[in-house]
């Protein structure tokens, strides 16, 4: 893959640093009057996930990772690997590992579109829309004339996942669920 | 080149601060005498050192100044008397929120005065643009002890690519020098601590850091460069010098900067002979010092951003 100097870094730019994909968040050109400039990059690993902060000096570069995004239909899990389908009309298939899922893992609906980023061809992580919709699959009943402002009682998704909902949802209501903090928004038109 | 970055990326209120600057600028230098002046942009030489990057201007075979500073000596040495300049230095490859390939410089010269005496001039003058603030000075060593505990000059390298390491996670090369760590030292970690609410000013700097100062020995017995610089709320605002009179020194920094450049592969840059002639001939002693307008504006607008206070930064001009 190409190289990449300090001075091309942008944000979203994929990267290798120590053999690990990442992408750049911020460059910062740091230099003295007289003396030698740096760069101060900070970058997400992609594959931990976590934020780095290093120092480069100005005009150092780095291996360019062939990491890349696609929008992928979610089609089925084995168990040991889950399998999306890209939505190209190629019918090329991909299949992301526990890893790969982790993040994503309360929300995945057969059929449903997600980001697959690729990394050299295989799948790195998974990401869900902003908003999904899931069934209710377990919910104690709504007691009638409880309408207490705020109560919330925990509702089981098809998926597994364990939301707070209003005392009136029941078990087969559509939810509409924020991914980004596992949140009720409410129920999915019909 | 879209047809929707036509318009400036400064307010109008910051090209009227702008303006106003260069009145009060040009009002502080009346009232002590100070002529103003103006020298070319294009010349045939260009700046030697390691880390500065000339623009070359291929049509006439000419270089963009760095810094007036050359014409400027050239001038002194011909008996101008105290002499100031505003105008544009160019550096290639220097972009960033506080840097913009072509910039704007306040330089003057004071012979007669050293850096101390210019130390506190540069102060009044700073004071009346932002307001009142106390004056610090510090030493290069004071500086960096104070934040690392460690004495600069005298610690080993080894103990520089530790501290790199340890406050920057910064690796070091095994061609990196003293000077490159110490760069990333005091760029990264002292000079954001520098002039917080604030005046501060550095002063005796390493020798091998001396440009275009003269060196002498401190009160420690170690050679250091008589250079000093201003940070105000992080920011370097302001580089000086008690300035270097000796042509033959001039002379042979300038050969030994060429050596450095081809030594890390660096393209070689014509050095100005008219310079190094204009200190054979004789330059009073004096005390110069460069001051970056942008950066000021910047301070002055409270902003961190040096787009907002040029009306077209390099990539929309």
């Amino acid at each position: 893959m190409a190289n990449y100097s300090t001075n091309e870094f942008r944000s979203g730019l994929k990267v290798l640093l120590d053999g690990d994909p990442c992408s750049i968040l911020e460059n910062e050109f740091v230099k003295p009057g007289k003396g030698q400039a740096f760069n101060r990059v900070k970058m997400r690993n992609l594959k931990s996930g976590r934020v780095w902060e290093r120092t480069f000096k100005s005009g150092e570069s780095l291996e360019g990772a062939d990491v890349i995004d696609l929008d992928m239909e979610y089609l089925y899990t084995d168990g040991e690997f889950w399998h999306f389908m890209m939505t190209d009309g190629s019918f090329e298939q991909h299949a992301a590992d526990t890893k790969a899922v982790a993040d994503v893992t309360d929300w995945l609906k057969e059929q449903d579109v997600y980001v697959v980023t690729l990394w050299n061809g295989a799948a790195l992580a998974v990401a869900a829309a902003n908003f999904v919709e899931l069934e209710v699959a377990d919910t104690d009943p709504g007691l009638k004339g409880d309408t207490a402002q705020g109560a919330t009682k925990p509702a089981t998704l098809t998926t597994g996942a364990t939301v707070r909902v209003p005392l009136f949802v029941n078990i087969g209501d559509v939810l509409r669920i924020d991914t980004r903090n596992g949140e009720y928004q409410g129920r999915a038109a019909k | 080149m879209t047809s929707s970055d036509w318009q400036p990326s400064a307010s109008l209120e910051a090209l009227r601060l702008r303006a106003s600057l260069y009145q009060k600028i040009r009002h502080f230098f009346q009232q002590r005498d100070v002529l103003e002046v103006e020298t070319p942009l294009l010349g045939r030489a260009a700046s030697t050192d390691l880390h500065l990057a000339s623009m070359a201007v291929q049509a006439d075979n000419k270089f963009l100044q760095t810094s007036p500073e050359f014409a400027m000596k050239r001038l002194l040495a011909s008996g101008s008397g105290a002499i100031y300049q505003i105008c544009k230095a160019f550096r290639c490859g220097e972009s960033g929120s506080r840097h913009n390939p072509e910039f704007t410089m306040l330089e003057w010269y004071r012979p007669g005065f050293d850096h101390f005496d210019l130390m506190d001039e540069v102060a009044l003058l700073v004071g009346l643009l932002l307001g009142e603030r106390t004056v610090k000075k510090l030493s290069y060593r004071d500086a960096f002890n104070g934040v690392l505990n460690e004495d600069p000059h005298s610690c080993s390298e080894q103990v520089l690519v530790q501290l790199a390491e340890q406050w920057t996670g910064y690796v070091a090369a095994s061609d990196d020098n003293r000077d490159t760590l110490l760069d990333l030292l005091m760029s990264q970690v002292i000079e954001p601590t520098l002039g917080r609410g604030e005046l501060t000013f550095i002063y005796d700097y390493p020798a091998s850091q001396c440009a275009l100062a003269k060196l002498s020995i401190d009160a420690e017995g170690v050679q250091i460069a008589e250079r000093f610089e201003l940070y105000v709320d992080g920011v370097e605002l302001g580089n000086g010098y008690f300035e270097l009179t000796d042509g033959a020194e001039q002379q042979r920094r300038f050969d030994r900067d060429l050596q450095q450049r081809a030594d890390n592969k660096r393209p070689t840059v014509p050095i100005d002979q008219r310079l190094v002639a204009a200190l054979n001939h004789g330059l009073p002693d004096c005390a110069g010092v460069a001051l970056g307008i942008d950066r000021l504006l910047m301070l002055m607008a409270g902003t961190d951003t040096i787009r907002e206070v040029i009306a077209f930064p390099a990539d929309i001009a």
